[in-house]
């Protein structure tokens, strides 16, 4: 495996400028992804790992952000240095994005091989007749039975699973190195998900695509991801290969995420919550984002936001006290 | 519910509100510093420019057009008021109740509406006041028979989201009764859509009033109204172009004043969520 | 004699008519119903808590809302200690038997009310505290219990986050005293870290005050956690019933071992090896013939597409569906190879 990562965050920062205050969604967030790495970014609602994906491909959609510091390298360029043209060539052709909600992310009005066609049309200068073959093989090869008749449907034909794997063909149709998946099981049942989850495994199997996977649930990192970042209040708390993260954690969040999870030990224990709310982006604290929550925080941590430190090979937190946690 | 925090960052509303509060001052006060009387006929003076003595100069009949057009706008803005207060609680009532019962009798008041629709507004006005005759009475009826079916669907379409939001499933699993569900719960939740239309729908009316008028079909001479006003300057625009002129001037006034109050009412009433 | 049970669903069928255009009115043709609640049975005794689990379109959802008395079941009987729970005479008390919590902490609360006007008007409307002292201090104490202060309760419900919402949600249900609470994925709007302290909550109040809970969700570690027997439902039908830990233990139906295999572990070291449960949901208008989950089973045989099994106690307290009870687990299927390590 060729050693250069793929893709190379650095010291991103995004804000949405709202009226009277800035929301911090992102701050000062570094990580890279490998070739045919999956890479989970994980965290609870509110916590960037959503605002980080779309300011990797520069999609707020209207929305008033700004990325206000920050490099994206990503095949040696700096995307956020690209203008809108070359920007909207990246998208779709080398890195590709798959969203949450599978009712709203199709176009009701267009039929399935259309809206995968498109991008094979802009970008592989596919004619008509080319495109609709492959977009008909590429419903074939994302698991959607008869895709000769399916092709001509239109989604709302389709199920809320069959949707997403329409969702992933569309992504995948022009092999794209990298795949952005934004919570893409998330509002799917059980089962559909384990399928979905096993298709996009397959398929970075067989193309060597990496994929950033975006989930709150640590059960679907430990069984898809190499390696995972632990995000908190727009910030990296922990980052570590997932063995490590999940058997080992060095950071506070991190661990009581682990415990609070229902379904680890006998059901007469109580669970373990995480105490206070979740934290305000628009007024982020001087020092550590998590300190008013943590058990184990001191005065220093009032001080400064850490930064990521190596405390085993493939393991750094953001959290002075790590040592407590070993 | 309402912060005074949250209605100064309101520029349509408190603008909508002075340019209202200037309006009624003027109604108020302005008679007296006028001094004129709006049905006095002086022919000796007809037609004369605005001046220091009459500010907006004088009518064909030598009637000073400022005390007239104040005067119009007692008469304009309580037609105006009633002409919306009548069609929004008849369109409320019906609309909430369709929207609440559902099923058939929801179905068949909407069919009925539709049929309504399809007439277009003034054809419908104008067919009810010229069978019935003219007259302020006649125009409140009219008004109300034909505008509460906007209202009705707004209101209803409203209701239907909200009777199925889960705080109204509560109410009715808690045992409130129909009644207190319905006037608690869903129509608060339910009706700003309405109010907001009701502004928009003030500006509405003093058009269609003054229309009306302009026809002959609404308030009758000598009475001030603005858009008799109009009508009987036509003859004049080219000489005494002042005739028509202020008293449409009087009615954009109050058509961007409810304007701006109709949406600055928007931001303020939308629950937060 | 054993007592009646507090809550006994008999025989409850729930079905939707399809919406039919003009066309087919006209046309004559039959009009195609949902089933999605079918012939369920279920008794729920004082105190104890029964997790429903099944994935979108099982009827779980529906079937909680007609034990609430949302919905008037097409078949079928609710009884409450004998009686029927929703009968006309009876709909006086109903609210102060059997309450329901929602999913959607965002929906639940009235945005135009404060906290104290919400829960006072329940206090108010059942004459349960009279006087504005009385009612102050009942309000008081029902957010003590659900663990907000009391100093809260004059703000609209924007100011609280999903968490506080649901407590809130969960006081305004607990005041007028029910003894069956319905909750209905009470927890899946939730973040995790939120979800425990709210879980926690529903444990607590159960023991303090006593209550009986008909616990809905999807998730099955939440079912898990909360629940003392636990009732799978697919496609409207329970396919099986038992006590909490012996199901994950030992799973009867093929369903069940499914949802169990697909639920993702936090443990890298138990790569998932079993095989994904195959195909959708089929169509709820027109179920399968014969047993409902024969169209996705690993171990099908030619009995499963004719003959519907029926709910059957295999074991003490066993209950599954199935024409293969319990032999999933020895055809639990591994693939050699394409392990993820």
């Amino acid at each position: 495996m060729d050693n250069h990562p793929l893709l190379s965050i650095r010291h991103l920062t995004t804000v949405f400028e709202m009226p009277g205050r800035s929301v911090h969604a992102v701050d000062d967030v570094s990580f890279d992804i490998g070739r045919g790495e999956v890479f989970g970014l994980v965290g609870e609602s509110g916590c960037g790992k959503s605002a980080t994906c779309r300011s990797i491909l520069r999609l707020f959609a209207g929305a008033p952000a700004r990325i206000r510091q920050g490099a994206i390298l990503f095949n040696g360029r700096d995307l956020l240095q690209l203008d809108e043209t070359k920007m909207s060539d990246v998208r779709g052709a080398e890195i590709s994005m798959i969203f949450q909600d599978p009712m709203t992310s199709l176009n009701p009005t267009m039929r399935i091989g259309e809206q995968i066609a498109e991008g094979l049309r802009r970008h592989q200068r596919l004619s008509g007749p080319q495109s609709r073959r492959a977009a008909q093989e590429l419903l074939g090869e994302v698991g959607v039975s008869r895709p000769e008749t399916r092709v001509a449907d239109y989604p709302h034909q389709f199920s809320g699973g069959m949707r997403q794997r329409v969702m992933i063909a569309i992504a995948l149709a022009c092999r794209p190195q990298l795949l952005i998946a934004d919570e893409p099981t998330t509002a799917l049942d059980v089962t559909i998900q384990d399928q979905i989850l096993k298709l996009l495994l397959r398929i970075r199997d067989e193309y060597g695509m990496s994929i950033l996977l975006v989930t709150h649930d640590l059960g679907v990192v430990a069984q898809t991801c190499d390696r995972v970042a632990v995000m908190y209040a727009g910030r990296i708390a922990e980052l570590a290969d997932t063995r490590s993260l999940l058997k080992f954690p060095r950071h506070p969040y991190s661990r009581a995420l682990l415990n609070s999870i229902p379904g680890q030990e006998e059901a007469s224990a109580e669970l373990v919550p995480i105490p206070g709310s979740p934290p305000d982006l628009s007024a982020p604290l001087a020092g550590c984002r998590f300190h008013p929550r943590c058990s184990h925080a001191l005065a220093e941590c009032t001080a400064a936001p850490p930064d990521l430190l190596m405390v085993r090979p493939g393991q750094a937190t953001a959290c002075i006290r790590h040592g407590i946690l070993s | 519910m309402i912060s005074a925090k949250a209605a100064s960052r309101n520029f349509s509303l408190i603008a909508g509100i002075i340019m209202l509060s200037f309006m009624l001052i003027a109604m108020t006060i302005g008679p007296f510093i006028n001094g004129y009387d709006p049905l006095a006929i002086n022919l000796a003076n007809a037609l004369t420019l605005p001046s220091s003595s009459h500010w907006l100069g004088t009518d064909n009949l030598g009637r000073d057009i400022l005390a007239r057009i104040l005067a119009a706008a007692w008469i304009d803005m309580q037609i105006a008021l009633v002409c919306v207060a009548l069609p929004f609680a008849v369109g409320t009532l019906v609309g909430a109740a369709s929207g609440y019962i559902g099923g058939r009798t929801d179905a068949i008041i909407m069919r009925m509406i539709d049929i309504l629709w399809a007439f277009p507004f003034y054809v419908l006005v104008i067919a009810i006041v010229g069978s019935l005759g003219p007259g302020l009475g006649n125009m409140y009826l009219a008004f109300t028979l034909v505008v509460w079916i906007s209202f009705a669907r707004i209101v209803r379409g409203e209701v239907l989201v909200v009777k199925s939001a889960e705080y109204v499933l509560a109410a009715r699993l808690l045992g409130f009764s129909h009644g207190r569900t319905i006037l608690r719960h869903v129509l608060p939740n339910a009706i700003t859509p309405a109010i907001i239309y009701a502004m928009a729908d003030v500006v509405l009316t003093i058009l269609a009033v003054t229309s009306l008028s302009f026809l002959g079909l609404g308030i009758q001479p000598p009475t001030p109204e603005w858009g008799l006003m109009i009508s009987e300057g036509r003859n004049f625009l080219f000489d005494a172009w002042w005739i028509c002129t202020f008293p449409g001037f009087a009615i954009i006034y109050v058509g961007i004043a409810f304007t701006l109050l109709g949406d600055g009412l928007d931001d303020l009433l939308r629950p937060k969520t | 004699m054993t007592e009646a049970p507090l809550l006994d669903i008999r025989s409850v069928s729930m079905s939707f008519p399809a919406r039919r255009g003009l066309a087919a009115v006209l046309g004559g043709t039959k009009p195609r119903e949902l089933k999605a609640v079918r012939e369920v049975s279920l008794q729920l005794q004082s105190g104890e808590t029964v997790g429903l689990v099944g994935e979108s379109g099982c009827g779980k959802s529906t079937l909680g809302r007609c034990i609430a008395g949302l919905y008037k079941p097409t078949s079928g009987e609710i009884l409450y200690r004998g009686e029927p729970l929703h009968a006309s005479e009876n709909r006086a008390e109903a609210p102060r038997r059997v309450q329901m919590i929602f999913q959607d902490p965002y929906a639940s609360l009235n945005p135009r009310m404060t906290i104290a006007q919400t829960l006072s008007e329940v206090l108010s409307v059942h004459s349960l505290a009279k006087g504005r002292h009385n009612i102050t201090e009942r309000v008081d104490r029902l957010l003590t219990i659900v663990g907000l202060s009391p100093k809260l309760q004059a703000q609209l419900p924007h100011s609280f986050s999903g968490g506080q919402r649901q407590r809130i949600s969960i006081a305004r249900a607990l005041a007028v005293e029910p003894e069956i609470i319905i909750a209905d994925e009470p927890v899946s709007a939730l973040d995790v870290s939120i979800q425990a302290q709210i879980i926690n909550l529903f444990i607590r109040l159960r023991e303090e005050l006593h209550l009986a809970y008909l616990f809905i969700a999807h998730d099955l570690n939440v079912v898990r956690h909360v629940s003392h027997r636990v009732a799978v439902m697919y496609l409207g039908q329970i396919v099986e019933l038992a006590p909490s830990q012996e199901l994950f233990r030992n799973p009867g139906h093929p369903y069940t071992n499914a949802l169990l295999s697909a639920i993702p572990k936090p443990d890298p070291d138990q790569r998932s090896r079993a095989i994904s449960l195959e195909g959708e949901l089929p169509d709820p208008h027109s179920p399968p013939p014969g047993c409902s989950f024969h169209t996705r089973c690993p171990i099908a045989i030619a009995r499963c597409t004719i003959e519907a099994p029926k709910l059957l106690e295999h074991a003490p307290s066993r209950w599954v569906r199935c024409h293969r009870a319990f032999e999933i687990r020895a055809h639990n299927l591994k693939p050699p190879s394409t392990i993820h390590t």
